[in-house]
């Protein structure tokens, strides 16, 4: 790795407040050509103001600019939007996708920076009626694809594509920046939580792509609650908390519980087992799965046969796009499905939810935002909705239930039972969902699915995007309302550690099919080869 | 910092109030300030106010259903309206005099509101995305249908038919002697010679309102929000999506055919053909200036909306019109009340408390 003299970026005692609420004070910082830098700290630590502020983005003036300079190659710069910084060669990958659903992989990565051709139409009216260089986008495209190192199909439609590869096609825009750009090619590249979508094998691939880039000579500032990612990858880790930089430390010999440790400022056990040994023979079916295929984008399920076992904790998992989200979804009848579930020996009718809700089953969303929250409305209403409409909680009754009268008094206590409970952060029980950090929503979801007291509980992707604090919090508040209230758990997650720590036994999906079950307590080993497509030999099949 | 504190709090609550509210107030405010100056009285001003808002209330909070359920902004309208209408000619038909007529013009329009409101549902549910536009040409097609069903109907009653032919309703209807004035007069109450309170039909509003709010805050009326803030969610908790829609276009179209019997009976007459065109128009811009944006509304909204644009439909023509001569007020109005759609149109989400 080449040492200059002068750092390619730093940051010198930035700060940044808005309207007086401090959120971050004096951080200094530097980065090298070359150097991987891990920024870890809990959601709302203020790891994306800083890079806002490095990208010049609007929020940040409107709200008053920053304190501070930011120096690149030892010059002193002030970008006023991000295309400022692309020019620098600053280019980064956001956490939401900004990618054309209609268009192919080829043509987001090459967007607004297409090689054209001319044509005699362009000698009249101009560079507008320039031609598309299809080859050479598609070449283009393809190198940029290649140094990733993973399987994107180029002509594949984004829309159609699992989230995995969405965030492949991100990165490789601005990879195809360097390669094609002939000024400032890219010199440092932000990834914000790049590998939070992506399946462990999908992560390792990527992890791969960013220590080559790396040897390349471009600096990367690489953001993510995966911590084990950051000691594996990173050169030097960078621990904010509060708005303040607790920790800067190369990463060599640094654990996840000290980093873990640094940015909760508590300890934290992410190495927690399953300890308790089911017993299976005395716990009879409660959900039984027969040939269930499930039609939904990018998670196709095909034939699923699974029973799960009354007050156990099972994990579904798999590499993204398999089909393991598919389950839960299609369970519910939010996606079109077929073939038989049968719950507490009584089939349940597939695509309409309200059958699923009123056999006691319930299920917390993936798709928080989208699916998991009323957004606009207050934690109140979020939490207690579900459980008003489907076994009219929270109703007073008049006229003889005529009038079905919402009961305020009884949300709000509800509510804050389990913002104590959950440790939801917030100012009132009545602020709107959307204004609460990834962590807290997703904690309002579960409290949401908890006020409905179900039998049996689908949880999807409960970790994703939160911070190591609040993904001890939820995977416990799991496990204890297993053990205390015997809720049967089917927990679908793409992290296998996790779906180890709390299960019962992990069922791994590949091409929409169960390719195996193994108790938790398998090694890992044997996982892996579940998950790449191989049966192990104790590995039994679809039905326990 | 303690010299931007009340700069601060004046944007906070320009924000949170809205510009275009504040300042559409601060005209009224200066109407009623310039008033005497210009010779027009404020106490007829204030109860020619009064009574607009009592005549055109109920038709803004027919508004708000629709609103909650995320159905937007019903330029609809019209089709309540005309069952309204249906409502009104069907009950000067069975010609019983006096306030049971008014009861009986109720009980009448309410199935074809029913049925009427059903279909348009129905029809909404088809065109998730594009309610407003497709509301807006429901509305005018169902005013031209109309236009040759009031020709055909066998209708009878000599007050209603055009005395020439003796068949056919005529374009306007007095209610003189049916229901005129029936809530208008309700414990009026009279102060001096100028200012008239119509009690009755403020009443009126009050008790529907009073259902109104009382239905958002029963389960039925809990689910219809939620189906307006995130279908998706709702038909996760196990929410029929569609069947509320269609409930909250239905309720609104019955408002809407109670909303125009009250405007009539205070202004006495029935319009009919093209009378019901252009009525959408006004109670939407009211809500709007009352501070309901597209998928949020209050009864507060509709209140102060109310008051806000009927109060600037009454006073301009009197004020302006005294002082510079010209008759300004139409195109005041219809600056207003289009403008307001435009500008509510452009932000979606926000709404004013």
């Amino acid at each position: 790795m080449s040492v200059h003299d002068v750092p390619l970026l730093e940051m010198k005692h930035i700060s940044k407040d808005f309207f007086g609420n401090q959120v971050l004070s004096d951080i200094s910082f530097s980065i090298k050509k070359g150097e991987i830098l891990g920024l870890v700290g809990e959601n709302g630590a203020g790891k994306s103001t800083l890079m806002k502020i490095l990208f010049g983005m609007d929020e940040i003036h409107q709200t008053g600019g920053y304190g501070g300079d930011v120096l690149i190659e030892g010059e002193h710069v002030s970008f006023t939007s991000p295309s400022d910084a692309l020019a620098r060669g600053i280019g980064m990958v956001h956490q939401e996708f900004s990618l054309l659903p209609d268009f192919t992989a080829t043509e987001n990565i090459m967007l607004n920076r297409e090689p054209l051709h001319y044509t005699w139409l362009s000698e009249i009216f101009g560079e507008r009626m320039n031609r598309l260089d299809r080859k050479e986008m598609d070449a283009i495209a393809k190198a940029a694809i290649g140094r990733l190192n993973v399987p994107l199909d180029q002509e594949m439609l984004v829309r159609e594509m699992p989230v995995g590869h969405k965030q492949f096609t991100e990165i490789a825009r601005e990879l195809s920046k360097e390669a094609s750009e002939t000024s400032e090619g890219i010199k440092l590249l932000v990834l914000d939580e790049p590998t939070a979508v992506l399946s462990e094998q999908e992560a390792d691939s990527l992890l791969q792509s960013i220590k080559r880039l790396s040897e390349a000579g471009i600096a990367i500032i690489f953001i993510t609650h995966r911590l084990q990612e950051i000691i594996d990858v990173c050169d030097t880790i960078m621990v904010m908390r509060d708005g303040m930089i607790i920790k800067t430390v190369p990463a060599e010999g640094v654990r996840v519980t000290d980093i873990a440790h640094w940015m909760v400022g508590r300890d934290v056990d992410t190495s927690q087992r399953q300890e308790r040994t089911f017993d299976y023979a005395a716990s009879p079916v409660i959900l039984s799965m027969k040939n269930l295929w499930v039609n939904m984008p990018g998670e196709t399920v095909r034939n699923v046969t699974l029973d799960v076992h009354k007050g156990e904790i099972l994990g579904i998992g798999g590499m993204a796009g398999q089909g393991k989200l598919g389950i839960p979804n299609g369970a519910m009848g939010l996606f079109p499905a077929g073939g038989t579930i049968t719950f507490e020996g009584e089939e349940i009718k597939l695509n309409d939810p309200r059958n699923f809700l009123d056999a006691g089953m319930a299920f917390v969303s993936e798709d928080r935002r989208g699916v998991g929250l009323l957004l606009d409305e207050s934690l109140e209403w979020n939490i207690a909705f579900t459980a008003m409409q489907v076994q009219e909680k929270f109703l007073k009754k008049y006229l003889g239930g005529l009038v079905q009268w919402r009961d305020q008094q009884q949300i709000e206590e509800e509510t804050n039972s389990y913002v104590k409970q959950l440790e939801i952060r917030c100012v009132s029980t009545k602020q709107k969902a959307k204004e609460l950090s990834g962590g807290n929503q997703q904690k309002v979801c579960l409290a949401k699915a908890f006020a409905v007291n179900p039998k049996l509980l689908f949880v999807s992707e409960p970790t994703r995007g939160i911070d190591v604090g609040a993904k001890s919090l939820v995977l416990n508040a799991l496990r204890k309302y297993n053990e205390e209230s015997g809720t049967t758990i089917v927990m679908i997650s793409s992290e296998l550690e996790e779906l180890r720590s709390i299960c019962d036994r992990i069922a791994i999906i590949s091409d929409g099919k169960v390719f195996g079950t193994l108790p938790a307590t398998a090694p890992s080993a044997e996982f892996g080869l579940l998950m790449v497509g191989q049966t192990s030999a104790h590995a039994q099949g679809g039905e326990v | 910092m303690n010299a931007r504190r009340p700069i601060e709090l004046g944007r906070r609550f320009v924000h949170s109030f809205g510009l275009p509210r504040i300042i559409i107030a601060l005209f009224l405010l200066s109407l009623f300030i310039l008033a005497p100056f210009a010779g027009v009285n404020v106490g007829t001003s204030f109860s020619d106010t009064l009574n607009r808002f009592g005549m055109n209330a109920i038709m803004v909070l027919a508004m708000v259903p629709m609103i909650h359920s995320g159905c937007g902004l019903n330029f609809g309208l019209p089709l309540g309206i005309i069952a309204g209408l249906l409502g009104a000619t069907i009950s000067l038909q069975v010609n019983i005099p006096g306030p049971a007529s008014f009861f009986l013009a109720i009980l009448f329009c309410t199935p074809f509101a029913l049925i009427l409101g059903w279909g348009y549902g129905e029809l909404l549910n088809r065109v998730k995305g594009g309610e407003m536009m497709i509301a807006t040409y429901v509305g005018f097609s169902s005013v031209a249908f109309m236009c040759i069903m009031w020709l055909l109907l066998p209708f009878n009653n000599p007050t209603m038919v055009w005395g020439f032919s003796g068949s056919g309703l005529r374009t306007t209807i007095s209610v003189e002697g049916y229901y005129l004035h029936v809530l208008n007069d309700f414990l009026a109450i009279r102060l001096g010679r100028h200012l008239v309170i119509p009690t009755g039909m403020l009443l009126f509003f009050a008790f529907f309102a009073f259902l109104m709010w009382a239905f958002l805050h029963t389960k039925t009326g809990t689910a219809m929000t939620a189906v307006g803030s995130n279908p998706i969610f709702a038909r996760a908790s196990g929410i029929n999506v569609d069947r509320i829609r269609t409930l909250s276009v239905v309720m609104s179209t019955w408002l809407g055919a109670v909303g125009i019997l009250v405007y009539q009976q205070s202004f006495g007459f029935i319009q009919l053909y093209m009378g019901p065109f252009y009525m959408a128009l006004p109670a939407v811009s009211a809500i709007l200036i009352g501070g309901a944006s597209v998928n949020k509304a209050s009864i507060l909204n509709v209140i102060i909306g109310t008051f806000l644009f009927q109060g600037i439909v009454t006073m301009t023509p009197s004020v302006m019109n005294s002082m510079i001569h010209t008759d300004m007020s139409e195109v005041i109005r219809i600056v207003v009340s289009n403008g307001m759609i435009l500008y509510a149109l452009t932000r979606k989400t926000e709404a004013a408390r």
